[in-house]
C-alpha cells in the first residue's frame, strides 16, 4: 500500500514539471515579445505590462525564467491578472463557488448515471436500455455550450423555473441549473460505462458462485455486480475531470457564475493572455492533484492494488 | 401435486427409500439467433443419500449444463425445456425464484471449476464465507458467524483460518482458493454437493490432496456428491456411479468399475481407449498379459484413438532405431530472473539432459517448475544466464545472427494454446507458408505445393488454405501449428504442452499423429507437459523437473516401473485411476 | 455403502441408433470465410445504427465538398442588414441572422470547416498515437518509460485548455491548420494509451512467440503480427476522437480563440447568435443541430464499431 502510494506520488513529480514546463514553453519560448503577443491587438496598461515583465523575468535566460516561475507557484504566487490583481486572491474568492458547482454536477451525474447505467445493464436490450442509449447519445453529441443555451432558454427564460444568470454570492439554489448542465457532459459516459461493466460483471464466474451460495438477487446486485463495476467508473471520473473543468469554464461563463471557470472564460473572451495562462496552469495543477487523489482512492476500491508489495 | 404423488407411490412400490436426487427426461435448450438449440436431452439419473456420482464427458457434452440445471444457474439464455429434477421428491423445475434461493447453499452446495475466477477479487475471503453462512441462516450474530466461518475453512483444510479471513483472494494460491470454495459449498451442510471439475485448473499433486480431502469430508458429513469431470479415470476413482454423456445425451451409466471394465457403448469404449490416466494401467496390463487385451475400439474408430495402439506403433519403429548421437545436449542450463524489490529468482537451475536423434524426451513438471523456460531458451526466445546448449553439434552461445537464423529452421515449436498460437488475421495457407517465406524457401508455386503436402500430412483437407484459424476447432488448429512447424523440414520439434488444452479424444488423435510423423520423418521431440500420464504413451525418456531442477532422468519404463525420487512417486500417484481394477 | 433397500443403478447403455457416433474432430469449414474483419462487417451490415451514421457521414462529406450544390448563396457575402433577424422565405429556408446573413448558407459552408478540422486532428492523433503507443508497448523497458511519461505530460493538460493557450499565443495565425494542430498535439495520448495496452496483450500471445521462433525480425513482427491485431480498438477511439475534435473546434471558436469570423464555422455562428438568444433563438438552434448531428453520426459509428470489433464488447452486448 505505502509502496503504491510512494510510487504514484513519485510518478506525479515529472508530470508536474513536464506540464508546467510545456505550458511555459508554449508561451514564452516563441520569438518576439511574448507579453505583447499575448495581448494581441489590445494595448495594456503600461504599469501592468511592466509588472508582467518583472513577474516572468523576461530579461533572464529561458530556463531561469521557468525556474523562478516554478518557485512562485510553490509560494502560491500565480502572477497578476490583466487588471493587476494577484491571481491567488482571485482564486481565494472564486474557488469555493466552483467547488460548489462541481459538487452539484458530480453528485447528479454519478447518481443518475450509475443508476440508469445499472438498470440498463441489468435489463440489456429491453425498452429501458434502448431509451437510455438514445438519450445518452443525444447528450454525448450536444456540445456543452449548446446544452447550456438550450437549458437557459427553456428552463430559465421560457419556463422561469430558475434564474438565467447566477446572483451575487452564488447561492446553492441558483447553482442547480448550471450544475445540471455541467452534469450532462459526463452523465452519458458514466451511464454507458456503468452499463457495460455491469453486463461484464454479471457474466463473471464469481457472480454465479454467489448465487450458488444461496444469496438473493437483491444482495448480489449491489455487493457483487455494482461494487465491482464502480472501479472503471472511478477511473473514468479522474480522466474525465479535464472535461469537467472545460465544461465548468463554459457553463460558468454562460450562467455568469462567479467562479474560477468564469474568470478564465472572461479572460479568454477578452483576449487577456497572461490571465489565461495563469488560470490554465492552475487548472492543470488541480487536474494533477485530483488524478493523484483518485488513484490513491482506487487502491481503496481495488484490494489487488492495495496489497501489491 | 400429481408429480409428488407418483414419486412417493413408485418409491413405496419398490419398498425403497426415496432418492435424494432424481432427474427425469431432462431437456435443456439455449436460445440463439437460429432458434432453440438443445444442449441436454433426455437425461435420467437417480442418486441415493450418501452416494457419489460422476458425470463424465468432453467439452460440449452437456455435463456442466446438467449440473447447472439442477440449481437453475444456467448461463445466458439457457432454460429447462422439459423434464423434472426431483430433490428429495420436490420438483426443482417448478419452484419459485425465492424458494430456489433458499435451496441453493442450504440444500444443494456448489463447488465451481476455476478457483481463480470464482471468488470476488474486491471482497476479503472472510466476507465471502460469512456472507454464505448468513444467507443460509447457519449462524446469527457477528461473533457466531465468524466462528462458523473459521470452522468451515479449517474443515476445508485451511490451517490458519483466523488470520486468513481478512485476506483477499489474490493473496491465496489456486489450491487454497479451491479449499475456500469447497468450504463455502459445504458451509451450510447441504445434503447434496455439486462439484463442477473442482480441480481441473490445479497442479496434479494439489489436485490429489484436495480431492482426497473432499472425499473424506463428504463421507464424514454424509453429503451426497455429484462430480463433473472430463477425466474418466478420475471419475471412476472418485465416484461409485458413472454417467457418460456425449452430445447432450447419456450414452452409458452404471457402477463405475463395471463401466470401466466392460464399456458397452462405442463412445465409452473410445473414451477408455483415449484416456491417458487409464492408458498407463492398460499398458502394464497388456505387457503382463501379452497382448490379451479386449478390443476397445476396433469396431468403430479404428485404433487411431487408442493410446496403447499408439504406443505399440511407436515401439515397432523404435526398436530399429537405437544408440544414435544426440540431437540436443543441454549442460548446466541456468536462468535467473531479476525481480524488482525481492532479489533474484532462479527459474531454471543447472539443468542438463541429452536427447538422442529421432527420440522423444518428455520434460515433466508442475506449474512454476521451469520446464517452459527451458523450452524458450532452447528456441532462443530467452537468453540463458549460464550453461550450454548444443544443437546438432552447434553451440548456441556466441552463434552469429546468421547461423542463429539458419538454426531456427532446424528446430520448430508447437505451443499449448491452440487459440493463441496462430495469428487470427492470417489465413491457413499463409500461416503454413510463413516460415518458408521468411527463410526464402522455394518459390511461390513450390511453397504452395508444400503447403498442400503438409496439410495432407496432418490429415486436413487442402481446401482450408483460404480459411482462418477461428473457423477451426482446437485440435484442428493444433494440426495447423504442427504443419507450420514442419514446413521447413526441421529435425527437432519442441512441443510445449501441445496437447494439454485438448479434449481426450482429440488429444489421442494428435498424439497418434505426432507418433506417426516422428516415424516418417525421423523427428526428435522435446515434449513438455504437466501430465505424466501422457508421457507414457509418447516418450522414450523422461526428465522430471521440480522448482527449476531436474530431480530424475530415466527411460520412460524405468520412471513408471521404478521411480527413485519421492517427487516422481508423488506425480505417479497423482495420476487418477491407478487403483482401479481394470479387469483386463 | 449402498443398502439393500435401494434399487441400485443398473448398467444402462443407450441404444446406438439414438446416440450415433460422429467422427472425432471433423472439419466443418464451409460457407463464408470468417476472420475478425469479415465477422465485423457481417455484424455491422445488420445494424441500422451503422447505416444511419454512415449515410449521415457521407451526406455531410458531400455537403462539405460541394457546398454549391446545396445553396446558391456565396459563403461570406450576402449579409444585408435589412434582412436582420428575418424569418424563412423562398431561397432562404432557415431565415436570417441579426447581421442579415442567410442561416442555411452559413450552415452549409460551415460543414467543410468542421470536417477538415476533424480529419486533420484525426490524422495527427493516428500518427502520434500509433507511433508512441506502438513503440512504448512493443519495445517496453526504458523506451516505454520515456514515451509513456511524455504521453502522461501531454495527457495531463486537457486538450481544450491546451488549445486555448496555444491559440491565445498564436492569435495572429488563426486558421484551420493551426487550430487542428493545437487540438491534435494534446489529444493523441488517449489513443496511444489504448494502443499500448492492446499491444501489451497481443505481444505476449503464442503467435508472436511462434513468429520469433521462425526467425521473423522484431520490427516485422510488430508490423505484420502485432499491429494488425491491436488496431481495432484504435479505430474505435479515433472515430469517437474525430467527433471530439469537431466539438473542440466549435468550443474554441465559441470562446473566441478559435477561427476568425471570416471563416465559416458553426462555433462562430453559435457564438454570434448567443447575444440574441431571447429574440431569435432559432439562429442558435440551427447551427447547433448541424453540429450535433455531425458529432452524433461519428459517435454512433464509433459505438457500432466498438460493438463489432471489440470481442469483449461483443460479449456484453
Amino acid at each position: 500500500m505505502t509502496g503504491y502510494i510512494l510510487r504514484r506520488v513519485l510518478q506525479a513529480i515529472p508530470v508536474f514539471f513536464g506540464t508546467t514546463f510545456l505550458i511555459y514553453f508554449m508561451v514564452f519560448a516563441l520569438p518576439g515579445d511574448p507579453i505583447l503577443a499575448l495581448f494581441g491587438d489590445k494595448t495594456p496598461n503600461p504599469a501592468v505590462l511592466e509588472q508582467l515583465r518583472a513577474q516572468y523575468n523576461l530579461d533572464k535566460p529561458f530556463i531561469v525564467q521557468y525556474l523562478l516561475y516554478i518557485g512562485g507557484i510553490f509560494r502560491g504566487d500565480f502572477g497578476v491578472s490583466f487588471s493587476g490583481q494577484p491571481v491567488s486572491e482571485i482564486l481565494a474568492r472564486t474557488f469555493p463557488v466552483t467547488l460548489r458547482l462541481a459538487l452539484i454536477a458530480l453528485v447528479i451525474e454519478m447518481v443518475v448515471g450509475i443508476a440508469v447505467g445499472l438498470v440498463s445493464g441489468l435489463r440489456k436490450g429491453k425498452l429501458f436500455d434502448s431509451s437510455a442509449l438514445v438519450v445518452s447519445l443525444i447528450f454525448i453529441s450536444l456540445p456543452i455550450f449548446v446544452i447550456a443555451f438550450v437549458f437557459q432558454y427553456v428552463f430559465a427564460i421560457q419556463l422561469g423555473w430558475a434564474r438565467p444568470t447566477v446572483g451575487s454570492g452564488a447561492p446553492w439554489s441558483d447553482l442547480i441549473l448550471p450544475g445540471i448542465v455541467l452534469a450532462t457532459i459526463s452523465f452519458a459516459q458514466i451511464q454507458r460505462l456503468t452499463r457495460s461493466s455491469v453486463i461484464e460483471s454479471s457474466g463473471l464466474d464469481f457472480v454465479r458462485t454467489a448465487a450458488s451460495k444461496g444469496l438473493s438477487r437483491r444482495r448480489i446486485v449491489p455487493v457483487h455486480i455494482l461494487r465491482n463495476s464502480l472501479i472503471p467508473v472511478v477511473t473514468f471520473l479522474a480522466v474525465d475531470f479535464g472535461t469537467l473543468m472545460v465544461g465548468a469554464t463554459v457553463t460558468e461563463g454562460i450562467f455568469n457564475v462567479p467562479g474560477v471557470g468564469n474568470t478564465l472564460y472572461q479572460a479568454i473572451i477578452r483576449g487577456e493572455g497572461p490571465t489565461v495562462v495563469s488560470f490554465v496552469t492552475v487548472m492543470v495543477l488541480i487536474y494533477l492533484v485530483v488524478n493523484l487523489v483518485v488513484d490513491l482512492f482506487y487502491a481503496v476500491l481495488d484490494p489487488r492494488i492495495r496489497y501489491v508489495k | 401435486m400429481t408429480d409428488t404423488n407418483t414419486t412417493t407411490a413408485s418409491a413405496a412400490e419398490s419398498g425403497a427409500e426415496r432418492p435424494i436426487l432424481e432427474i427425469k427426461d431432462l431437456q435443456v435448450g439455449f436460445q440463439t439467433q437460429n432458434g432453440m438449440v438443445t444442449a441436454v436431452d433426455g437425461v435420467n439419473l437417480t442418486l441415493y443419500r450418501g452416494q457419489s456420482l460422476a458425470i463424465v464427458g468432453e467439452s460440449g457434452s452437456g455435463k456442466s449444463t446438467t449440473a447447472h440445471a439442477i440449481i437453475n444457474l444456467l448461463p445466458g439464455t439457457g432454460r429447462i425445456t422439459r423434464g423434472q429434477i426431483l430433490l428429495d421428491g420436490k420438483d426443482l423445475t417448478k419452484v419459485s425464484k425465492r424458494e430456489m434461493e433458499s435451496i441453493r447453499g442450504r440444500q444443494v452446495g456448489f463447488v465451481p471449476q476455476d478457483p481463480m475466477s470464482n471468488l470476488n477479487p474486491v471482497w476479503s475471503v472472510g466476507f465471502q464465507v460469512e456472507e454464505a453462512i448468513r444467507a443460509n441462516g447457519v449462524a446469527k450474530g457477528k461473533q457466531a458467524v465468524r466462528e462458523r466461518a473459521i470452522q468451515v475453512l479449517k474443515q476445508a483444510g485451511l490451517q490458519d483460518a483466523e488470520r486468513r479471513l481478512k485476506q483477499y483472494p489474490h493473496q491465496f494460491s489456486g489450491g487454497m482458493r479451491q479449499r475456500v470454495l469447497i468450504g463455502i459449498g459445504l458451509s451450510a451442510d447441504p445434503q447434496l454437493l455439486i462439484a463442477d471439475e473442482p480441480t481441473s485448473a490445479l497442479d496434479v499433486t494439489v489436485q490429489r490432496v484436495i480431492l482426497d480431502h473432499l472425499e473424506t469430508l463428504t463421507r464424514d458429513l454424509g453429503t451426497t456428491l455429484v462430480f463433473i469431470t472430463h477425466d474418466l479415470g478420475l471419475a471412476a476413482e472418485r465416484a461409485e456411479q458413472l454417467v457418460v454423456m456425449y452430445k447432450g445425451r447419456i450414452v452409458e451409466s452404471g457402477p463405475s468399475v463395471e463401466i470401466l471394465q466392460n464399456p458397452q457403448h462405442p463412445y465409452t469404449k473410445r473414451l477408455v481407449a483415449a484416456a491417458p490416466s487409464l492408458a498407463s494401467r492398460r499398458i502394464e496390463a497388456s505387457a503382463s498379459l501379452d497382448q490379451a487385451e479386449t478390443d476397445l475400439t476396433g469396431d468403430v474408430a479404428g485404433d487411431s484413438l487408442d493410446l496403447v495402439a499408439t504406443l505399440e506403433a511407436r515401439h515397432d519403429t523404435d526398436s530399429v532405431a537405437a544408440a544414435k548421437e544426440s540431437a540436443i545436449i543441454v549442460e548446466d542450463l541456468t536462468k535467473v530472473y531479476k525481480i524488482r524489490g525481492s532479489g533474484d529468482f532462479t527459474a531454471v537451475d543447472k539443468v542438463s539432459f541429452q536427447i538422442p536423434r529421432g527420440t522423444t524426451m518428455a520434460l515433466v513438471g508442475e506449474s512454476g517448475s521451469g520446464k517452459s523456460t527451458v523450452a524458450k531458451m532452447l528456441l532462443k526466445l530467452e537468453e540463458p544466464t549460464s550453461g550450454e546448449i548444443t544443437i546438432d553439434g552447434k553451440r548456441l552461445n556466441g552463434l552469429s545472427s546468421k547461423d542463429a537464423f539458419a538454426l531456427r529452421s532446424r528446430m520448430q515449436p508447437v505451443f499449448q494454446d491452440p487459440y493463441g498460437s496462430l495469428n487470427p488475421l492470417m489465413n491457413i495457407g499463409n500461416l503454413i507458408a510463413e516460415p518458408m517465406k521468411v527463410h526464402k524457401f522455394g518459390d511461390r508455386d513450390s511453397r504452395r505445393a508444400r503447403v498442400h503436402e503438409l496439410l495432407d500430412q496432418v490429415s486436413l483437407p487442402t481446401s482450408l488454405v483460404t480459411r482462418y484459424p477461428n473457423e477451426l476447432s482446437g485440435g484442428q488448429r493444433q494440426r495447423i501449428a504442427i504443419a507450420r512447424a514442419l514446413a521447413l523440414k526441421p529435425d527437432i520439434v519442441v512441443l510445449d504442452e501441445a496437447v494439454s488444452a485438448l479434449d481426450v479424444l482429440v488429444q489421442a488423435q494428435i498424439l497418434r499423429l505426432l507418433a506417426d510423423l516422428q516415424a516418417e520423418l525421423d523427428l526428435t521431440y522435446l515434449f513438455i507437459t504437466h501430465d505424466l500420464a501422457v508421457v507414457r504413451v509418447i516418450a522414450d525418456n523422461v526428465a522430471v523437473m521440480q522448482k527449476g531442477r531436474i530431480v530424475e532422468t530415466a527411460t520412460t519404463d524405468e520412471v513408471f516401473g521404478n521411480p527413485t525420487q519421492q517427487y516422481t512417486r508423488d506425480l505417479l500417484a497423482a495420476i487418477p485411476g491407478a487403483n482401479i481394477p481394470l479387469g483386463l | 455403502m449402498s443398502s439393500n433397500t435401494r434399487s441400485n443403478a443398473a448398467h444402462y447403455v443407450a441404444p446406438i441408433e439414438e446416440t450415433p457416433l460422429v467422427a472425432v474432430d471433423s472439419v466443418k469449414a464451409s460457407g463464408r470465410v470468417s476472420n475478425l474483419w469479415t465477422d465485423a462487417w457481417a455484424d455491422l451490415r445488420k445494424r441500422p445504427m451503422f447505416w444511419i451514421s454512415s449515410v449521415l457521414i457521407v451526406l455531410i462529406t458531400f455537403v462539405a465538398l460541394f457546398p454549391g450544390l446545396f445553396t446558391s448563396e456565396p459563403p461570406s457575402s450576402g449579409c444585408y442588414l435589412e434582412n436582420s433577424n428575418g424569418g424563412p422565405e423562398a431561397g432562404h429556408p432557415l431565415g436570417f441572422t441579426k447581421q442579415g446573413c442567410d442561416v442555411f448558407s452559413r450552415i452549409v459552408h460551415g460543414a467543410a470547416t468542421s470536417l477538415s478540422v476533424g480529419i486533420i486532428v484525426t490524422i495527427l492523433i493516428l500518427v502520434l498515437g500509433i507511433t508512441f503507443g506502438a513503440l512504448a508497448g512493443f519495445y517496453g523497458g526504458w523506451v516505454d518509460s520515456v514515451l509513456s511519461r511524455v504521453g502522461d505530460i501531454f495527457f495531463s493538460i486537457p486538450y481544450i485548455l491546451a488549445a486555448v493557450v496555444v491559440m491565445s499565443v498564436l492569435s495572429q495565425y488563426r486558421n484551420v491548420f493551426v487550430i487542428a494542430l493545437a487540438i491534435g498535439l494534446f489529444a493523441w495520448p488517449s489513443t496511444s494509451r489504448v494502443l499500448r495496452a492492446e499491444i501489451l496483450r497481443v505481444k505476449n500471445s503464442d503467435y508472436v512467440m511462434s513468429a520469433t521462433a521462425i526467425g521473423v525480425s522484431r520490427f516485422k513482427i510488430l508490423l505484420r503480427h502485432v499491429l494488425p491485431n491491436s488496431i481495432a480498438p484504435v479505430i474505435v477511439v479515433t472515430t469517437i476522437g474525430l467527433a471530439g475534435a469537431i466539438v473542440a473546434e466549435a468550443t474554441l471558436s465559441f470562446l473566441g480563440v478559435g477561427l476568425p469570423n471570416t471563416i465559416m464555422s458553426w462555433g462562430n455562428d453559435i457564438s454570434a447568435a448567443q447575444r440574441d438568444l431571447r429574440n431569435n433563438p432559432m439562429t442558435l438552434i440551427y447551427p447547433s443541430i448541424a453540429l450535433s448531428l455531425t458529432v452524433l453520426s461519428f459517435i454512433m459509428l464509433g459505438e457500432v464499431l466498438r460493438d463489432a470489433l471489440d470481442p469483449k464488447a461483443r460479449a456484453t452486448r
